[in-house]
């Protein structure tokens, strides 16, 4: 409780009993009246203060000056206990609000705790704390354990292993040595490190995520801008029924004033929408606070907004289901072993710098003795001629083997093959694929078990192999042999069927995409700016069940708000009805703004618990 | 020139919007931004002015609640 709390906390305190005491010891006596106007006064001047001020400033209709209203009402037609009970409860209502306020405040905060405080640099050979904007680039930093990485950078000295959950939600500490990248808001675990500043504070992954998720609030969702139109006419009217109210019955039927203005007090009294007002922003907030813990970074309450109605989503192939770098995936030999297979194709493609190559080279994993090759010389669009160990070696797709002679055969996997012969003499081949993503199946499962009713999946690649990964992870349509406009295309369709379509890519080529679809999703933004840019939603790193665990908070962050958008309405329209009704008092009616203000703040910061 | 300012001593959301109305409404800013829970506020307005703005700003805000400190 910050020191206004407390204070306010002890002349509650102080006026309740004051109040209470009168009530019982002096009842009916002067000195009890005096007593609990005292009271009234010691909880409520303050009140009453502001909202003279607030009126002189031009400012009616706010809440402090219908409480004083109501209270000062409450006097007028003598019911002395019934206005210090209402401003007492309105203040402890208020006590509660600004406590539960300020520590979900705090803890959405503490969500996005990621800047360092300082930055130790080295500076004319002496190691200097500064704050982490006044670090120039090409400057070095000292980066001790336990302490946040301040910039992005390249180690230049020391290794160490480092903790970057807090930007991407992946617990597992990576390692680092000389000559390795290294981000901001990152947690050196366990060993000195010297890095060279490669950006400003600015252009820090620290400082975009921070700024990101800041400025998420300007984006606002339908709900939000729907709770801003209420506000603005809820108060107005209810306050004018409640003048009706005091007025109307009285003069035109010649009923009891007391009981009317009474009645017309309970209407002031649940003329706040606060609860809507502060808890559907704080849904939002909280939920795209809590989201960027887990690597998730959602540029507006509008997308989570959309995110929560989707049914369709998109993904890109390469480089988004696949793991986009090229692997060895079958060796096939005839009459030799896999390994001499292997090491021929390797020694062979020694030389060339082509994915392929690099990736029979890096599944050979062994030495490769290059004084063994003789010579290499291509033979444009089919392969290569080796001559190694004075053997020749022809190592190319299938228009090569016919070329040469050799009875050779397909495979029956897909994949980009390369076939291998010696002289005219048929050695096997090796099938060559880019590799799908361990979690790509899981992702797409946990899709449709959000009730996801169509996946699909585009790719400029050939319909065989794309038919294959497709099928590996149980996407329900496959869209082959694109080219980027027609990716385009493919999306608008599926808009226009009125599907709200999401699109998952890496945000380098797909940017038109990407902006095209209802959400974007960009994965693996650490280190891409492009993907921040284009995105409307951004995964840090490249992990596809974030899709799901991303649609998943934002049904729940909707469900929450919705709830408390019902609740909030429900409760004051009842109130309404039974004030109008005389049913209501004013402790039902103190309930119905305060009581339901902290009702709904507490289930908002339930978008926050898992 | 764009400008963020921390601010304390505000604990209602509500009163945050107000804020930002009422600083909206200053001359010279031409864009500004309350924040509640990041307890950031964004001004932004031309910089040969920018210093008197924010001291208009200042008052705007306090205007609407006495308690609200923004700090530099």
């Amino acid at each position: 409780m910050s020191g206004k709390q407390k204070k306010l906390l002890v002349r509650i305190i102080a006026a309740a009993l004051i109040s209470v005491a009168a009530q019982t010891l002096l009842r009916g006596e002067a000195l009890g009246q005096i007593l609990i106007a005292a009271a009234y006064l010691l909880v409520g001047l303050e009140v009453l203060c502001s909202a003279a001020g607030n009126i002189l400033r031009g400012q009616i209709f706010d809440e402090k000056f219908l409480m004083s209203i109501a209270t000062v009402g409450a006097f007028a037609i003598g019911e002395y206990m019934e206005a210090v009970a209402v401003m007492l409860f309105y203040q402890l209502g208020e006590l509660f609000q600004s406590i539960a306020v300020g520590k979900s405040r705090k803890s959405i905060a503490s969500l996005m705790d990621i800047r360092a405080d300082y930055a130790v640099v080295l500076r004319d050979g002496k190691e200097q704390k500064l704050s982490p904007e006044e670090v120039e680039v090409g400057e070095t930093l000292i980066v001790r354990v336990g302490e946040k990485v301040p910039l992005d950078g390249v180690v230049t000295e020391g290794r160490t292993t480092v903790n970057a959950s807090a930007l991407t939600g992946e617990s597992l500490p990576e390692s680092k040595e000389e000559g390795d990248k290294i981000v901001s808001g990152a947690v050196n675990l366990s060993g000195v490190v010297k890095v060279r500043v490669s950006g400003r504070y600015e252009e820090s992954t620290v400082a975009k995520i921070l700024e990101l998720v800041e400025n998420s609030a300007e984006k606002k969702a339908h709900a939000e801008n729907f709770i801003t139109r209420f506000a603005r006419l809820y108060t107005p009217c209810v306050v004018a029924g409640a003048l009706l109210l005091c007025l109307v019955p009285p003069l035109l039927f010649a009923q009891p004033w007391n009981e009317w203005i009474n009645r017309a007090l309970v209407f002031l009294v649940v003329s706040c929408p606060c609860a809507l007002v502060v808890s559907v922003p704080m849904s939002f907030f909280g939920a795209i606070g809590g989201a960027s813990r887990k690597g998730i970074l959602i540029k507006g309450a509008s997308y989570l907004e959309i995110l929560a109605k989707t049914d369709t989503v998109v993904f890109d192939k390469t480089g988004t289901i696949t793991k986009g770098s090229f692997k060895v995936n079958a060796i096939h030999p005839s009459n030799i072993s896999e390994d001499t297979l292997l090491d021929i194709a390797a020694t062979a493609e020694t030389y060339s710098n082509h994915p392929v190559a690099e990736s029979l080279i890096a599944t050979h994993k062994g030495h490769i003795e290059r004084s063994r090759i003789h010579t290499v010389s291509e033979i444009s669009g089919m392969g290569i001629k080796a001559i190694v160990d004075s053997e020749t070696y022809y190592v190319g797709n299938g228009a090569l083997m016919e070329k040469i002679g050799a009875v050779w055969h397909e495979c029956r996997l897909p994949g980009t093959v390369i076939h291998i012969a010696n002289n005219k003499e048929y050695l096997g081949h090796i099938t060559i694929s880019d590799e799908v993503k361990d979690c790509a199946r899981e992702a797409i499962l946990r899709l449709k078990a959000l009730g996801i009713t169509k996946t699909v999946m585009l790719t400029g690649d050939i319909k065989k192999t794309a038919e294959v990964v497709g099928r590996e992870v149980g996407v329900d349509e496959i869209c082959s042999e694109l080219l980027p406009a027609q990716k385009v295309e493919v999306v608008e369709e599926l808009l226009s069927q009125g599907r709200k379509t999401v699109f998952v890519g890496d945000g380098i080529n797909d940017a038109p995409v990407l902006a095209r679809a209802d959400v974007g999703i960009a994965m693996g933004a650490l280190g891409s700016d492009a993907a921040i840019e284009s995105a409307d939603i951004v995964l840090m790193d490249d992990e596809l069940l974030k899709i799901a665990e991303a649609i998943k908070i934002s049904r729940k962050t909707m469900r929450i708000v919705k709830e408390n958008i019902w609740f909030a309405l429900l409760v004051k329209a009842l109130i309404l009805a039974l004030g109008a009704l005389g049913a209501a008092n004013m402790w039902i009616a103190v309930f119905g703004d305060v009581g339901v203000m902290v009702i709904a703040i507490l289930n908002a910061m339930r978008v926050m618990i898992k | 020139m764009k400008k963020t300012f921390k601010f304390e001593n505000l604990d209602c959301a509500h009163c945050a919007m107000k804020i930002e109305k009422a600083i909206c409404a200053v001359d010279g800013v031409s864009e500004a931004k309350v924040n509640f829970f990041a307890q950031k506020i964004t001004v932004e307005a031309a910089d040969e002015r920018f210093d008197e703005v924010m001291r208009q700003v200042q008052k705007a805000a306090k205007r609407v609640e006495r308690d609200i400190e923004i700090l530099n």
